[in-house]
């Protein structure tokens, strides 16, 4: 979420001061009580209230669910939260202002760090484009950002923090960062820029005044607090509708089912991986329970992944947005060679696990 | 006459500001006129780098979000 300065600072008539600030906070004790018994509360509802028995395939799919919801939940509210209150401190204002005259590669690393951060819906990839276009801001470099800001958003990686550990979540988010780090680095060495619709070139772009004004703490806390309620409201049933999938695939679907075709034997299943997932567009939220229950039957990691990087990173709804200011030829080097990027991870994965 | 623009390319987010922005002027009796800016030449010359936004007079006053009622209130009455 972002407010010019001047908005900021009207903003600040309106909110308390320490008591806004303290609130949020109180609920980090209840969050960590009902976090660290999950398992406990968990297995006293399904096995002692409701009398299921262990291995019985609904008793697995019910425990499945009702311990995976509320804890992505929990984790989501906290890292959105934490997410939010980083995110006060870059605009798009303040990325563009990073980020121009930065040497070429040093540009790319930046802005790919920087997409993480960076709130990103599709419909402003257009105006984002255009803004670090017009400051000079080199294409590669701008392509860096538009790949690292979809792909590695704070959900996906809350979600596979919960679901699979740290390592994954590291492993995730510093892949897809060498991906939009190498692929924008390419995409500038190209020379695409005459692939660019030449009226972008020819606007003049305004410049919101910079005003000098500081957010306070009080601020940054409360944008923390609208993140979590936007975000979370937004994405909550995808999460539930996913364990659920999830839950389902777990109890039911046997043992080693995946290993077959998503398997790692498999050679060609890292690229119909990707090439499944490019076209399809789904949030992050809505895929890693589904991703999960894949992997449990003996999918590899490399290819789903591969997979899940396919359909958050690149969508079709954003490629066509994209073409009002791309041609068709520039969009197809952009997607391939992210893709690409995307295939190659999968099988490093694949051969290091 | 106080003049409001929403900026935005036509995506859900930007439709629920206009109708919100339309709603709050009329239900409090504002003297304003709401304009939907969809082009994407005029959208940048604001400066704006995320949508939706909304413009008071001429004068940027948040993107990327939607803002709360109270707010948005305040904002075209401070003209």
């Amino acid at each position: 979420m972002q407010m010019t300065e001047a908005a900021v600072k009207r903003k600040k008539t309106n909110s308390g001061g320490l008591k806004d600030v303290l609130k949020p906070f109180l609920f980090l004790p209840f969050w960590i009580l009902i976090y660290w018994n999950l398992d406990a509360l968990t297995s006293y509802l399904i096995y002692s209230v409701l009398g299921l028995s262990k291995g019985d395939h609904f008793a697995d799919s019910l425990f499945f669910f009702v311990y995976e919801v509320p804890k992505v939940l929990l984790l989501l509210v906290l890292i959105v939260f934490v997410v939010g209150i980083v995110r006060s401190y870059f605009s798009p204002e303040r990325t563009r202002k990073i980020l121009g005259g930065k040497k070429l590669f040093a540009g790319n690393v930046l802005a790919s760090m920087l997409g993480i951060v960076t709130p990103f819906c599709s419909c402003s990839a257009i105006p984002l484009f255009i803004g670090f276009v017009e400051s000079g801001i080199p294409l590669g470099v701008t392509f860096s950002f538009l790949i690292a800001a979809p792909m590695i958003n704070e959900v996906a990686l809350v979600l596979l923090f919960g679901l699979f550990g740290w390592e994954t979540a590291l492993l995730y988010m510093s892949t897809g960062l060498l991906i939009a780090i190498i692929s924008g680095y390419i995409l500038g060495r190209l020379k695409l820029e005459k692939y660019v619709e030449p009226w972008v070139y020819e606007i003049k772009a305004g410049h919101i005044e910079q005003s000098e004004e500081k957010i306070t703490i009080s601020q940054r806390i409360s944008a923390g607090v609208d993140a979590v309620k936007e975000i979370v409201s937004k994405v909550w049933i995808y999460i539930v509708a996913g364990i659920a999938v999830g839950a389902g695939i777990h109890g039911y679907v046997p043992e080693n089912f995946m290993a077959s075709f998503m398997g790692k034997s498999a050679w060609w299943s890292v690229p119909a991986a990707v090439l499944l997932g490019v076209p399809m567009y789904s949030n992050a939220a809505g895929i890693i329970p589904i991703v999960q229950a894949l992997l449990e039957k003996g999918a590899s990691l490399g290819t789903v992944l591969a997979f899940m990087m396919g359909v958050i990173g690149l969508s079709l709804p954003e490629t066509i947005i994209l073409r009002k200011v791309l041609k068709l030829r520039l969009i197809f080097v952009f997607v391939g060679i992210v893709a690409t990027g995307i295939i190659i991870v999968g099988y490093l994965f694949n051969l290091i696990y | 006459m106080i003049s409001v623009k929403v900026l935005g390319p036509g995506c859900a987010r930007c439709r629920t500001l206009e109708s919100k922005v339309r709603e709050l002027v009329q239900k409090n009796n504002i003297d304003a006129e709401v304009t939907k800016i969809d082009d994407i030449a005029q959208m940048v010359g604001y400066g704006i780098m995320m949508t939706p936004a909304l413009v008071v007079n001429e004068k940027v006053k948040c993107s990327g979000i939607i803002p709360k009622d109270e707010q948005i209130i305040q904002w075209i009455n401070e003209g």
